[in-house]
């Protein structure tokens, strides 16, 4: 199955895939219209970047992922390999923020329920917004 | 084809279901479970009564569950014994099996107390019908008293607070949640709770019951109109050490979920784990141990080889609001930032060159690195430990982990 990974020695630090990936989950048409409201929306990638390093961290949509066997409410769960979350079913208790080993399930500021990256298969995005976005190629969608 | 049987239909269960089925897409499987329900999330039951959840998001699994998975369920039936590969129900009805699964979880323990059997309104708090059963009896400015200051009983405070009842919380400890956090992290927790109008009593007990009050310890009365027991729970061990297995604490296994016994395998709550972050042997009652060692039980009674290793207890659990999770052990080295004013607590836990434990409230965010950093037992020394103080990141990590995790390349370090 192909996934997101990122090359650290290529990323600008920019971060237009946390943009991206925003504007993309925010339900709005546009990067516009995503941001022109009061409230940001909230990525599910995040550059991190100190002592000259940058790189994006996002969902590895793992074989064994503890964030599924650990719901408690079934509420995640993997279809296709991708690992999404039924939002209507979280009722915020983070253990899946307890147990990825990534830190790459967000708490959304308003509903307190999770998000997490499904690839952008629920958003009509086609290919993941932060890899067709990034600019200098440090984020793919490959076999590996 | 090989028959495989269950007992229980919790979190444990249905991992086991899905280990099995990962492997075996023929063998039949029964489930025996004393409750009339599809299974259903337990902990849940404090955000039904509460009402912020429906019964139709109660199940943890979908409606088709065990029709997908080819499974039989015998609800509403018990489990009496376990005899020559047969499991016996109430009733004398004999299931046959070549694998079996015991995971029968815990019930409430209930300590003895004078005048409790007086009391016509006491509950517990562990079960779907528990919680209906005290649904039925609360109204606004309903009298509750709850005996435990443990998750449990603050769960249960916790919701009856959203219904407006009048709570107050009684424990013989000098603190809340003595399981999962500090002294201090404990104190800023009450005091959280109790800024909601919820009374908390400590180092007190029930000295006598009446019918509608409680003579407390400290001189105190505490009138209610119903009461709720939640000091503990016991593990449900008895089908196994009747059958001759071994049990301590709970139901001995090795790392495959196999008991003492042949071909009897036990998983969740009523079992013992061993705790990685301290190396001992105990109970770890939460749900996402439960699952996983029911899926590798499932897979080893469909004959493939997995092994249960690197459980720690961990808690993400809110009250009123004000969200904890902690992990691993506290006894150690100890780095620890405060603004209490904020509800904000972190402490971090060091013993021999590693992470042993940490405890956040407040800001949660990202708190999976730092259990992943007990879990695997990553020595500090391969670790920024300053950007690990500041907060749990990837960026602490040396780039030959960044490369395995986040690019998918192998590099030895």
């Amino acid at each position: 199955m192909k996934k997101v990974y990122v090359n650290e020695d290529w990323c600008l630090a920019c971060h237009l895939c946390e943009y991206y990936c925003a504007a993309a989950n925010s339900g709005a048409p546009n990067m516009i219209k995503a941001f022109a409201g009061g409230k940001k929306p909230i990525p599910r990638i995040k550059v991190e970047e100190g002592s000259g390093i940058s790189f994006a961290v996002q969902c590895r949509h793992c074989d064994e992922p503890l964030c599924v066997k650990g719901c408690i409410t079934g509420a995640l769960s993997v279809k296709d390999g991708v690992i999404s979350c039924d939002e209507s079913r979280c009722v915020g208790c983070y253990t899946c923020v307890m147990s990825c080993p990534y830190g790459c399930i967000v708490i959304s500021e308003d509903s307190k329920v999770i998000q997490k990256c499904d690839l952008c298969v629920k958003n009509n995005n086609g290919d993941p917004a932060c890899v067709k976005g990034c600019p200098n190629k440090a984020i793919v969608l490959e076999e590996r | 084809m090989t028959k495989y049987v269950i007992i229980g239909n919790s979190a444990a269960a249905i991992g086991a279901v899905q280990g099995i089925r990962e492997y075996d897409k023929e063998g039949g499987i029964t489930i025996i479970t004393d409750e009339p329900h599809h299974t259903y999330s337990r902990p849940l039951i404090s955000y039904w009564l509460e009402g912020k959840v429906a019964d139709d998001k109660m199940y943890y699994r979908g409606e088709d569950f065990y029709k997908e998975n080819n499974v039989d369920v015998l609800f509403s039936r018990r489990a009496e014994k376990i005899e020559k590969n047969s499991v016996v129900l109430d009733g004398g009805d004999r299931i046959a099996f070549d694998k079996l699964l015991v995971a029968t979880g815990s019930k409430p323990f209930i300590p003895p107390m004078k005048g409790l059997d007086k009391v016509k309104n006491s509950f517990t708090f562990m079960t779907w019908d528990s919680a209906k059963a005290i649904k039925k009896k609360v109204k606004k400015n309903t009298k509750v008293l709850i005996i435990g200051a443990g998750l449990i009983g603050l769960k249960a405070a916790e919701a009856l607070h959203h219904l407006n009842a009048d709570i107050t919380v009684v424990d013989l400890a000098d603190r809340i949640l003595p399981s999962i956090l500090d002294v201090r992290a404990g104190e800023i927790m009450q005091k959280h709770i109790e800024s909601k109008g919820t009374k908390i009593i400590l180092n007190t007990s029930v000295e006598e019951f009446s019918p509608n009050s409680a003579k407390l310890t400290n001189g105190d009365t505490v009138d209610f109109d119903i009461l709720i027991t939640a000091v503990g729970v016991r593990p449900n061990t008895e089908l196994i050490s009747e059958a001759g297995g071994k049990v301590e604490r709970g139901i001995i296994t090795d790392d495959t979920q196999l008991t003492t016994l042949k071909n009897i395998y036990a998983a969740g709550d009523c079992t013992v784990s061993h705790d990685c972050s301290t190396d001992t042997d105990r109970i770890l009652a939460l749900l996402p141990n439960a699952f996983m060692q029911g899926e590798v039980a499932g897979k080893n009674m469909a004959g493939a080889e997995a092994h249960y290793q690197n459980a720690i207890p961990m808690n993400a659990i809110g009250f009123y609001g004000l969200h904890i999770i902690t992990a691993g052990s506290y006894d150690g080295e100890e780095y620890v930032e405060e603004d209490a004013e904020n509800e904000r607590y972190k402490k971090l836990v060091f013993k021999d060159g590693l992470l042993k434990g940490y405890i956040l409230m407040g800001d949660v965010k990202r708190a999976g690195i730092y259990t992943s950093m007990i879990k695997e037992r990553i020595p500090l020394d391969n670790v920024d430990t300053d950007i690990m103080k500041d907060s749990p990141q990837m960026l602490m990590f040396g780039r030959a982990r960044r490369l395995e995790k986040l690019g998918g390349i192998a590099v030895k370090e």
